[in-house]
């Protein structure tokens, strides 16, 4: 069997190393995904929300009830990663340890390496080897570092925002902007004062400022100690995937995502091209030397490349 | 003398005689104490005011109680010398309490191995490995009727380190002392029961908070009644050192863990007075001598006021913190092993200055293994030396009135007061560890603590500085291998030879009385009596409160 | 192609005592590599399909409770029987010396007592791994 085989015939180890192998990038990673690509369609669930709000914990227990619905269920955790030492402590397994002996679970930490936004730059190529794996639902557990992570609802068909009481009011929820998330809300911590007010502060904004009028998110009180919500929250995620089917959103979704691959692909191309032709690495100083010693601006210079670059694709052509 | 004079005096000796003197010979850098906190070149009566003796300090035997808990302290008995020993079987730990008993020993320390500890029974397969290892395994009142053999219960008082399951040792204990004659009124000693620094810092916990609570002040109505002499948890801080905590941070959740146990307590209807004088405590001592004297002291005053003032204790009694005091293990080193004794040795006098009840003193080669018998009696022989020859338990107090020891007693309780306050605001000390705040302040010291090792800029002897080579040890204990299969088997009788529809029946009733409110302590008495296991008295109570799941913070 | 060394740090058996693998966690992260903690009383069996679905370079069990000799063999036997034996396996806690020589020859690459530089640790990792994966 060769190793892409193997991946889309479910061998753990195969899947495991060919999420490493995407995760290094290049060459072997491309033609890994290349092999892969449009195996399989997953559903996805980005979990998204402050750090702190119980997002690992609540999905331990997801797991279970996610487990009526779907045959297989994947789980990518990304954490931070150092951008002083680029190590990364991936905590968020430790919570959902109890499910490591289990068939149809797989759970992956991955450090965001550098890459801004709750996920790491590999984590829409992991969610692809784990749907050619036959992964059917894939949860994808963002940093979690707040206001930045619109890079989840781009790559998750539903995604599910957790709040806990404490972390603001009503004005802070305004202001981070996070209303253009979720497509699931979750005050977690039922059990802790305020989050009753936030649930309806919450219900009374969406109300008023959701960007889509045909589909109103659900708000759900939850609690991961007294385990209550946790049926809902499922409900509530399935229902919002009947809805994107039913209205053809699930199309436009996939749609999207392949004109970003497409584009992400174009960009590192070109870059690779420009900095192939232009002699990046041995340039750059001499033109920073240029500007230093007030011979030409970064803009001249720039003109002159434009000018040659031309010359130079003609030639290639 | 005027202050100010004083004052004038030390800015002119600071200037005139330390400035020319450490410009040729410049002071060693970094001198702090575990708190991290700059130790100054020197303390004087600026640093201490005896105006407020008699409300910070006081006389021995008087609130708050900074000077010990007695009046009279070692001038009269000198604190119970406590070796905490068990491992393998039930026979050879009873043979090592006897041979301890014979040594001069005057009270029993037991430790159980980690399934006992946990509520496993020896042949459940999450016990493999780990029996008998680092403690005796106790799988039923059998035996535990052959670990107190030939042992007079009324005679010997006997501390138990055990918490989660501590409600069905204790119910051991009574049965076995019942057996010989003993009535539970006349048993003494301690069962450890603190669930909240498991929590914390040692990891044998079981159920989660609410549930564990419950067990705890069902053992306090039960033993309030029952058991008057028997010390019905001992509040540790230990282990919270162990894993790295500060002096200060020791004393703050260990007290903030007292307070917490005390109000679930009072909320359950009983009066503070009734049990506060059975509660005690349980510390480390450190390397730093002066620094763990004051933090004793503190412990004192602090824990006086809170019962006071806090919980409007009225008995003398529920306001003296008394505790046992253990060796710090984690300052023992693998390497030149018998540095170990000097390093207990300065623990023990630390202990004995800051006026412990009892002390249980580390062997040299806890590093490397369960302790030998001949380590055991080095490290009994030190508390020895100290009672008996040192001298310095011919006083009480001795260093009290040292500008250095006064002014950090009160740093500390500063410090520790400032913890306390941050965690009631927070929602206490179970709404503190599950938000995982004192996990991180104490994981925070103690990487500190452990890079400052590795940088050199703290020196451990023998271990990155004064290094040899040397050969491996010999004459560790080891324990027997075929220890699980002999357990096992002995279980296997047990539950042939009982009666096997008398025990479902206890568990059905223990069943509905945990899904209830009544106190669990006698029915667990029974099931104790009828030989059922402590395997399947936890999982009855495992399937009714469900497991408590750490909150893990890196 | 960045490729980052992973490493598994797991407390098998049931002992509770965790300063050091925290300790060993934080200071290899902080030597750059993505490390991953089970937390405490993990099975060895949980303990190698963790390994194998994080795809980890290295395992390093620590244990203080003293049954290490049959807890540590048993992750290398069963990473065996999965096809994983290629993972290397690091052990740390309290051991005597005399059972270091029976746990390296059960397949347990190193053991670090107490007192080791954590630089050795890392020299150590960094090293198994270059060789590992030429």
């Amino acid at each position: 069997m060769t190793f892409p085989d193997k991946i889309v015939d479910g061998d753990i180890r195969s899947i495991a190393r060919g999420i490493s192998i995407v995760e290094s990038g290049g060459i072997e990673s491309d033609n890994l995904l290349n092999e892969l690509y449009n195996r399989n369609c997953s559903y996805i669930i980005g979990v998204t929300g402050p750090p702190g709000a119980g997002k690992s914990s609540l999905i331990n227990l997801l797991i279970d009830e996610f487990k009526h619905h779907f045959r297989k269920i994947a789980i990518l955790a990304v954490d931070p990663s150092s951008p002083f030492t680029g190590g990364a402590l991936l905590g968020d397994r430790i919570r959902m340890q109890q499910h490591a002996m289990s068939e149809s679970v797989f759970i992956r930490s991955m450090a965001s390496r550098g890459h801004i936004g709750g996920i790491s730059g590999a984590t829409k190529d992991a969610i692809k080897i784990v749907s050619a794996a036959g992964y059917d639902l894939v949860i994808v557990e963002t940093v979690g570092v707040g206001q930045s992570e619109i890079d989840i609802v781009k790559l998750s068909d539903t995604t599910v925002l957790i709040l806990v009481p404490g972390y603001g009011d009503e004005i802070q929820v305004m202001k981070s902007g996070i209303m253009e998330i979720g497509e699931v809300f979750v005050v977690n911590k039922s059990d802790k004062s305020g989050s009753e007010k936030l649930a309806t502060t919450v219900k009374w904004l969406l109300k008023e400022n959701y960007r889509n009028k045909s589909y109103l998110p659900p708000v759900i009180l939850s609690s991961v100690t007294n385990n209550t919500g946790i049926e809902d929250i499922v409900k509530a995620v399935l229902n919002h995937k009947n809805y994107i089917e039913k209205n053809g959103i699930d199309r436009d979704k996939i749609q999207e995502r392949i004109k970003d691959d497409i584009n992400i692909l174009l960009e590192r191309k070109i870059n690779e091209f420009i900095q192939h032709h232009l002699k990046y690495p041995e340039n750059i100083e001499k033109w920073v030397n240029l500007v230093i010693s007030k011979k030409s601006t970064p803009y001249e210079i720039i003109r002159e490349i434009k000018d040659n670059m031309i010359l130079d694709i003609r030639e290639d052509i | 003398m005027d202050k100010r004079i004083i004052k004038s005096e030390k800015e002119k000796w600071d200037k005139n005689t330390v400035g020319p003197f450490i410009q040729k010979t410049p002071e060693r850098k970094n001198l702090k104490d575990s708190s991290n906190e700059s130790i100054e070149r020197l303390y004087s009566p600026l640093d201490h005011n005896e105006d407020d003796y008699i409300t910070k300090s006081n006389f021995p035997g008087q609130y708050p109680y900074t000077r010990g808990v007695y009046p009279t302290m070692y001038r009269g008995r000198y604190w119970t010398m406590r070796q905490y020993a068990g491992f393998g079987t039930a026979e050879e730990s009873n043979e090592r309490y006897r041979y301890l008993l014979t040594q001069g020993q005057t009270g029993l320390s037991v430790a159980f191995d980690l399934p006992t500890q946990i509520g496993y029974d020896s042949d459940d397969p999450i016990s493999e490995g780990e029996v008998g290892k680092v403690g005796v395994a106790i799988d039923s009142l059998d035996d535990m009727e052959i670990l107190f053999k030939n042992i007079p219960l009324d005679k010997v008082s006997t501390s138990m380190t055990i918490n989660s399951t501590a409600v069905i040792l204790l119910a051991m204990y009574i049965a076995v002392a019942e057996k010989q004659g003993v009535s539970p009124d006349k048993i003494t000693g301690t069962i450890q029961n603190d669930i909240l620094k498991e929590y914390i810092a040692r990891g044998t916990y079981i159920f989660p908070p609410k549930p564990s609570m419950r067990l705890i002040t069902n053992i306090f109505e039960f033993c309030s009644k029952n058991c008057p002499r028997w010390n019905t948890i001992s509040i540790s801080g230990y282990h919270i050192r162990e894993a790295g905590s500060s002096a200060i941070q020791e004393i703050a959740f260990t007290i903030a863990d007292g307070i917490a146990y005390c109000k679930a307590a009072v909320n359950a209807g009983l009066d503070i007075d009734d049990f506060a004088g059975r509660l005690s405590f349980f510390f480390n001592s450190h390397n730093d001598l002066l620094e763990e004297v004051a933090k004793f002291r503190a412990a004192r005053r602090m824990w006086a006021k809170i019962m006071k003032e806090e919980f409007k204790a009225k008995k003398s009694k529920s306001m003296k913190l008394r505790f046992h005091t253990q060796t710090a293990g984690s300052t023992l080193t693998a390497q030149q092993s018998d540095n170990n004794i000097i390093r207990v040795a300065i623990q023990t006098l630390a202990a004995v200055l800051g006026g412990t009840q009892s002390l249980h003193t580390n062997s040299r080669d806890e590093a490397l293994a369960l302790p030998s018998e001949d380590s055991v009696r080095i490290a009994l022989r030190t508390q020895q030396i100290v009672a008996f020859e040192s001298g310095v338990s011919n006083t009480i107090d001795p260093l009290a009135g040292s500008y250095y020891i006064e002014s950090l007693t009160d740093r500390i309780e500063k410090g520790a007061f400032e913890y306390l306050e941050k965690i009631e605001k927070m929602g206490g000390v179970v709404a503190a560890i599950e938000a995982g705040f004192i996990q991180k302040e104490m994981q925070n010291s103690a990487y500190e603590y452990q890079m400052e090792i590795e940088s050199n800029d703290k020196i451990i002897v023998g271990v990155n500085k004064f290094k040899i080579e040397e050969p491996p040890i010999k004459g560790l204990l080891k324990v027997d291998m075929s220890i699980q299969k002999k357990q096992c088997e002995r279980l296997k009788k047990v539950k042939e030879r009982r009666d096997n529809i008398k025990v479902d029946n206890i568990l059905k009733k223990l069943e509905q009385e945990a899904n209830g409110n009544i106190n669990l302590m006698p029915t667990i008495i029974d099931a104790v009596k009828s030989y059922t296991t402590i395997g399947e008295i936890s999982n009855i109570l495992r399937k009714v409160f469900g497991e408590y799941k750490e909150n893990i913070v890196l | 192609m960045d490729r980052k060394i992973r490493v598994l740090v797991a407390k098998p058996g049931l002992d509770g005592h965790d300063r050091g693998a925290k300790f060993i966690a934080r200071a290899l992260r902080n030597a750059g590599m993505e490390v991953i903690y089970t937390g405490i009383r993990q099975s060895p069996e949980s303990i190698v399909e963790t390994a194998i679905q994080e795809d980890v370079d290295v395992i390093g069990l620590s244990l203080l409770s003293g049954a290490h000799n049959i807890l540590f063999p048993k992750v290398v036997t069963l990473l065996k029987e999965k096809n994983a034996g290629d993972i290397i396996v690091m052990g740390g806690g309290v051991i005597p010396v005399e059972d270091i020589s029976y746990l390296k020859e059960k397949g347990i690459q190193a053991v670090f007592t107490p007192g080791t530089k954590i630089g050795e640790i890392v020299d150590f990792i960094n090293e198994k791994v270059e060789k590992r994966n030429k």
